[in-house]
């Protein structure tokens, strides 16, 4: 079997894969970073998005092996030392989460989008977001959030 | 997914001999559609070669009078180019629309291309633009490219390389998307360019295809009055839960206004 | 300061979420999360026709295929089938038809992604490869898939003992009173509506891991449920015989369910029975395709109204008649939501004096139909609201007028509707004024002429709406056919040194139970949020509980952990009087003190705990040690939220594309304890609204039975962009018979909503002549409903 590596949320990681497995099947079942969510089989829903070198992408939909050598960050590695990053802690603030399945995914694309736009306007936001889905909060609340989370990054 | 047999080659010409001893190769570019294809079990090939690591097929120049996007480029960069938005920009928005913003950072315009997706945007910007696919083995034109559903003029061991769009005069792209997967509906790209005139229509029919009906119109009025006021026929469109024939057509119509209203 | 707690942290208070912090940094536990040593896992090989004879299976290649442990069909299923928990009798009194419904399909398929095998390997992805080596000799027949068309002569049969595939034929309410209403009527209001089907869509699909002890023969089943002692009840006592007392289910952190995951599925019974044969843990998870094929889809009525009125527009009577589609096996609670969850409320917010409604359910060779997420009750609000909209059409009588001419007043108050409901409470006159203030209705014509300068069309739609939720009173539901009682189970541990676990039978997923209850157990017992935690979800942890749906958690599983504080209360007054040498009765509690009144004598409920489990001092002979207290709560009746919402739309011409732009919902759901959830619930349920509205749809190919919005590329979710900011208003009136006053706010967003989306589209297109628009009104339905009015115009 292949074997593939990569820098997941800043520490290097190794593992044997088949051509097949894809990357969020590698970070669920290989290092049991089990905060990447599988929603779809057609790359829709957005619950499965990490960064791959920095840019937002759906991790069901790229290869393990096409990361070879990639820089992976994932929910898990959004926080540091115990602190939420202030887009985790706008969620929190505004309610932008429910049942908590698309909201990994929902901030790793809400941190993207302020990395694009640092401080997006509501149709920004609305439109910015057409890559996840949520069933829950009826978005309300997580434009609410993406909101406070931007000023809260000052633009970063 | 089926398994297969994965290839990272680093030179066009090591993708074309891996390509050239697999029983039943796929290239994969950004894999934002083949992935997807594959999960499904909807395709089986016994390799896979990936085509991430060749330096040659990235990048975005300008050249001569138009500007030369390199296969693997993905759509977030062609939106977010300087270059494109200076040179084309109508290119850029239409970059700048493609998928969702997940799929623009993986995505690219040679895998769109090759891929030939009748729902796919890049069709519209290379057919209504004219412009010319590099493989490694020669030049196609626009117009002799695309052949079908899912069909395209490549031939095997052929790769693109590049995709050189000529600067139009102006050009403007507006889309109507199916509302749940987002993909064109109907696509339309107007460009008043050199060579003349041209509408290309995406997401209407089994492939992408210029319109003479609209190139008439508004290469003797470039207004949105102009293209509104055609009324296209509704043979040989797609039909499907979302629209009918007759709906796309007429959407051909609202959309070309629109993307003429947008080129200015 | 034990003010604070009420004021901060009590009721009332917008208390951020307990169990946020692991949800955003990826520590929540969902039933895919789990692994248990040694498992295999499972793919289930599914029917590819919707109607087909199995001939033969020859599953030989896949059990010599690379990582099989073992792969079963039909033959090998031994055990019972899925049962139905309420039976409905037809208007002749004969009971429903209840086919078998086995979790393998034994001689026929029914609906495509019927579960034909079950493969068992050590990958995921050996499993799904050895399952295309399983070969399935199938003869396809004829398949029906329109519950319009499937009584009718010579419609292909689902099962031979449903003649012209009805599972019943049922009525409700008075007929001969109606007719005769009828005959006086000065103006009757006729309509024929489709509801269409909804695939709920939880963005968790589902997943159940079985495992079997080996050396107590125990069986654990991890699931995706809302109700994880309801499974343990029914797949222990109907489908495996298992008895409860070996048999744990855990319902980890759920994904969403909107009614989806209520129900009891083939795959649970499958991956526990399977996990027993192989002696191995078995884990299933659904690819999202499959939940498209197989999770219970919701609504999927087509219905005939009329309505009758005197000619000051006052309604005389009101006529219903509607088929509902069952799928092809009824699913655990189908039978009741096209009956009880549906007629039951055609007396709407109006004073109708007489109601006559049948229904008919039907088999179809379609997934099975089942509650999401309103439940019979939206088909019946979409239905109300566009009778009362078109009749005010047809009288010319304002939109407004009619429904407040016809409102039930507010001190007719317990209200008899004629279709056996009686409402405790309500006060839809100022829901409405609410709504009408809040949306600005009487500064529209502005914003329409606005609309117009920029080449739309914009309309405002209205719907005042009622639902009956917390459900339900045991004996009352017993009488209609359900099959269990309907209480609540809650369970207060306070532990030695004072802090308090809340066990309870309402599991949470997404809905916030464990900072609402613990909001609710901090204020009544007085003790710091911190210190209470909220258990759910795991049949050897919580006594019992019949779970969560139907808007009932609050209502029925928060009254129950009312009831269990004051047993808390009532033992500790006891303790405390011991303790300061008191009698009970000049014992009081308050603040979190128990005090002797007019003393400053008090004591925590700290220090009654740390008594009450070294009793060292204390009324052994008149007390048991401990502290923890036990309640089940059967509620007196249902609860009826209501209220009115606003919808305003723009509709583009040219392309038939709708934007909701404004949508206001004011609703009275009683006592709110944490206005920030409850506000959070009307958001999404008012975004399911918009997308029954405009969006959604199952669509089933009529003649291959095909599903042809299988997955999220043809099925259209709401996103970002297509939902509006939502205003939320609440003007309560207390539930009188529960002891929060609570109504339940889960569902209201999602019934009040889809009306006054379509009562909105409907008036926008109306001075183009359109009359008519079936959900979901999708721009390609829009487009051509303006194309055919021009037609008709020209």
């Amino acid at each position: 079997m292949p074997t593939v590596s990569m820098t997941v949320n800043g520490k290097p990681v190794t593992g044997e894969v088949e051509g097949r497995t894809l990357l969020v099947h590698f970070l669920r079942d290989k290092l049991h970073l089990t905060g990447t969510h599988v929603g779809c089989d057609t790359a829709q829903c957005g619950a499965c998005t990490v960064h791959l070198d920095g840019k937002a992408v759906k991790s069901c939909n790229v290869l393990a092996l096409q990361a070879n050598g990639a820089k992976v960050t994932t929910i898990e590695g959004l926080a540091t030392n115990g602190t939420l990053h202030p887009m985790q802690e706008a969620f929190r603030d505004n309610h932008g989460l429910q049942c908590g399945y698309c909201t990994p995914g929902m901030v790793m694309a809400a941190v993207s989008l302020v990395k694009d736009v640092p401080n997006p306007s509501e149709d920004q936001i609305r439109h910015g977001l057409d890559g996840n889905i949520c069933r829950c909060t009826g978005y309300h609340n997580i434009v609410k959030a993406v909101k406070a989370g931007a000023q809260a990054m000052g633009g970063k | 997914m089926h398994d297969f047999a994965y290839h990272r080659p680093s030179s066009v010409a090591d993708a074309v001999k891996a390509l050239g001893s697999a029983s039943d190769g796929k290239l994969l570019a950004g894999g934002q559609s083949l992935l997807p294809t594959l999960r499904q079990r909807l395709a089986e090939p016994s390799d896979v070669i990936d085509l991430g690591a060749i330096a040659e097929l990235k990048g975005i120049k300008v050249e001569g009078d138009g500007i030369t996007i390199g296969a693997t480029t993905t759509h977030a960069e062609v939106a977010a180019s300087a270059d494109v938005k200076k040179t084309i920009p109508a290119l850029a928005v239409l970059a700048g629309g493609i998928g969702d913003r997940q799929v623009r950072h993986r995505g690219t315009i040679g895998g769109s291309l090759a891929n030939n997706d009748p729902a796919a945007d890049y069709p519209a910007a290379v057919l209504g633009l004219g412009a010319t696919i590099r493989t490694n083995k020669r030049e196609i034109k626009a117009d002799d490219y695309f052949k079908g559903l899912f069909e395209t003029a490549l031939g095997d061991g052929e790769i693109i390389t590049a995709v050189h769009f000529p600067k139009p005069e102006k050009a403007g792209y507006m889309k109507f998307e199916q509302p749940a997967s987002r993909f064109c509906l109907v696509g339309v790209f107007v460009a008043k360019t050199k060579a003349g005139l041209r509408v290309a229509v995406t997401g209407a029919g089994p492939c992408v295809f210029r319109s003479k009906e609209l190139e008439a119109a508004l290469g003797s009025n470039f207004t949105a009055d102009a293209a509104k006021a055609v009324k296209l026929k509704a043979d040989g469109l797609n039909s499907d839960l979302h629209g009918s024939p007759e709906y796309r057509a007429a959407l051909i119509s609202v959309m070309a206004a629109r993307a003429a209203a947008a080129a200015g | 300061m034990p003010n604070d707690i009420a004021t901060q942290t009590g009721i009332g208070a917008r208390v951020k979420r307990k169990e946020d912090f692991r949800f955003l940094t990826g520590r929540g536990t969902y039933t895919d999360d789990i692994n248990r040593p040694g498992q295999t896992y499972a793919y289930i090989l599914r029917s590819p026709h919707a109607a087909a004879d199995i001939v033969k299976i020859d599953a030989s290649k896949a059990k010599a295929a690379p990582g099989v442990v073992a792969v079963f069909t039909g033959a090998d299923y031994e055990k019972g089938g899925l049962p139905a928990g309420w039976q409905i009798h037809s208007k002749d009194g004969s009971p429903m038809i209840e086919p078998p419904h086995f979790p393998l399909c034994k001689d026929k398929v029914r609906h495509v992604g019927d579960q034909v095998a079950l493969v068992c390997a050590e990958t995921y992805a050996q499993a799904r490869d050895a399952a295309e080596l399983i070969e399935v000799d199938y003869k396809e027949t004829t398949p029906i898939v329109n519950v319009g068309d499937a009584d009718k002569a010579g419609a292909p049969q689902v099962w031979p003992e449903a003649k012209n595939n009805v599972c019943y034929d049922w009525h409700l309410g008075d007929k001969a009173a109606t007719d005769a209403a009828f005959a006086k009527a000065a103006h009757v209001t006729k309509i024929d509506l489709v509801n269409q089907r909804l695939i709920p869509n939880a963005m968790e699909p589902r997943a159940a891991i079985g495992d079997f002890d080996r050396a107590t023969g125990e069986f654990t089943l991890y699931t995706t449920s809302q109700n994880p002692h309801v499974i343990r009840l029914l797949m222990g006592a109907f489908v495996l015989q298992i008895p409860e007392a070996k048999l744990r289910v855990v319902a980890p952190d759920v994904g969403g369910g909107f009614g989806s995951k209520i129900f009891h599925y083939a795959e649970e019974a499958l991956v526990t029975w399977a996990a027993g044969k192989i002696e191995r843990p078995v884990k299933w998870t659904a690819e999202r395709s499959e939940s498209f094929l197989t999770d219970a889809h919701g609504r999927d009525h087509v219905s005939h109204a009329e309505l009758a009125l005197d000619k000051d527009g006052k309604f005389l009577g009101l006529r219903v008649s509607t088929k509902a589609n069952m799928g092809a096996y009824l699913s655990t609670f189908a039978p009741c939501i096209p009956t009880y969850l549906y007629a039951t409320l055609l007396a709407g917010v109006y004073t109708t004096p007489a109601i006559y409604c049948e229904v008919k359910a039907l088999f179809t060779h379609t997934a099975v139909v089942d509650a999401y997420r309103g439940a019979g009750r939206p088909e019946c609000t979409y239905l109300l609201e566009r009778l009362v909209e078109k009749a005010a059409r047809e009288t010319g009588m304002d939109r407004v007028e009619i429904r407040r001419k016809n409102f039930i007043p507010v001190n007719a108050f317990p209200y008899q509707t004629p279709v056996a409901l009686q409402y405790d409470s309500g006060d839809y006159f100022s829901t409405l004024d609410m709504a009408l203030k809040m949306s600005d209705w009487a500064g529209f014509e502005k914003r329409k002429a606005d609309a117009k300068a920029r080449g739309k069309l914009r309309g405002i739609g209205i719907s005042t709406y009622i639902e009956a939720c917390g459900i339900a009173p045991s004996a009352v539901v017993g009488s209609l056919g359900a099959r269990a009682g309907l209480y609540e189970c809650g369970s207060i541990r306070v532990h030695p040194t004072g802090s308090v676990t809340v066990f309870t039978g309402s599991h949470s997923h997404g809905q916030g139970h464990e900072t609402t209850f613990a909001q609710l157990v901090s204020e009544g017992l007085g003790i710091s949020i911190e210190n209470v935690e909220v258990s759910h979800g795991d049949t050897n942890k919580v006594p019992f509980g019949m779970g969560t749906y139907g808007s009932r958690s609050l209502a029925v599983g928060g009254s129950a952990l009312v009831k269990a504080m004051d047993k808390v209360i009532a033992k500790s007054k006891k303790i405390a009087a011991h303790l300061l040498e008191a009698s009970v009765a000049d014992i009081e509690f308050k603040d979190g003190k128990f005090t002797v009144v007019g003393t400053d004598k008090s004591k925590t409920l700290g220090e009654i705990a740390l008594a009450a489990y070294v009793p060292h001092n204390y009324p052994i002979t008149e007390l048991e040690p401990g502290l923890e207290e036990t309640a089940f709560y059967d509620p007196l009746n249902f609860t009826f939220p209501g209220g009115t919402h606003v919808c305003e739309v723009e509709v583009d011409p040219e392309t038939g594309v709708v934007q909701v732009v404004n949508f206001t919902a004011a609703d009275d759901i009683g006592r709110v304890i944490n206005p920030m959830i409850v506000e959070g619930q009307v958001h999404g349920g008012v975004a399911q609204g918009i997308g029954q509205a405009l969006l959604e749809g199952a669509a089933y190919d009529a003649e291959s039975g095909q599903l042809l919005t299988g997955s999220y590329m043809d099925y259209c979710m709401p996103r970002a962009d297509n939902v509006p900011n939502i205003q939320v208003g609440n003007h309560a009136t207390m539930c009188t018979h529960n002891p929060l006053g609570s109504k339940g706010v889960g569902e209201v967003g999602a019934i009040g909503s889809p009306p006054a989306v379509i009562n909105a589209v409907l008036d926008a297109l109306l001075p183009l002549g359109v009359k008519d628009i079936t959900m979901p009104a999708t721009p390609y339905k829009v487009w051509q409903a303006i194309q055919s009015a021009k037609k008709a115009a020209e």
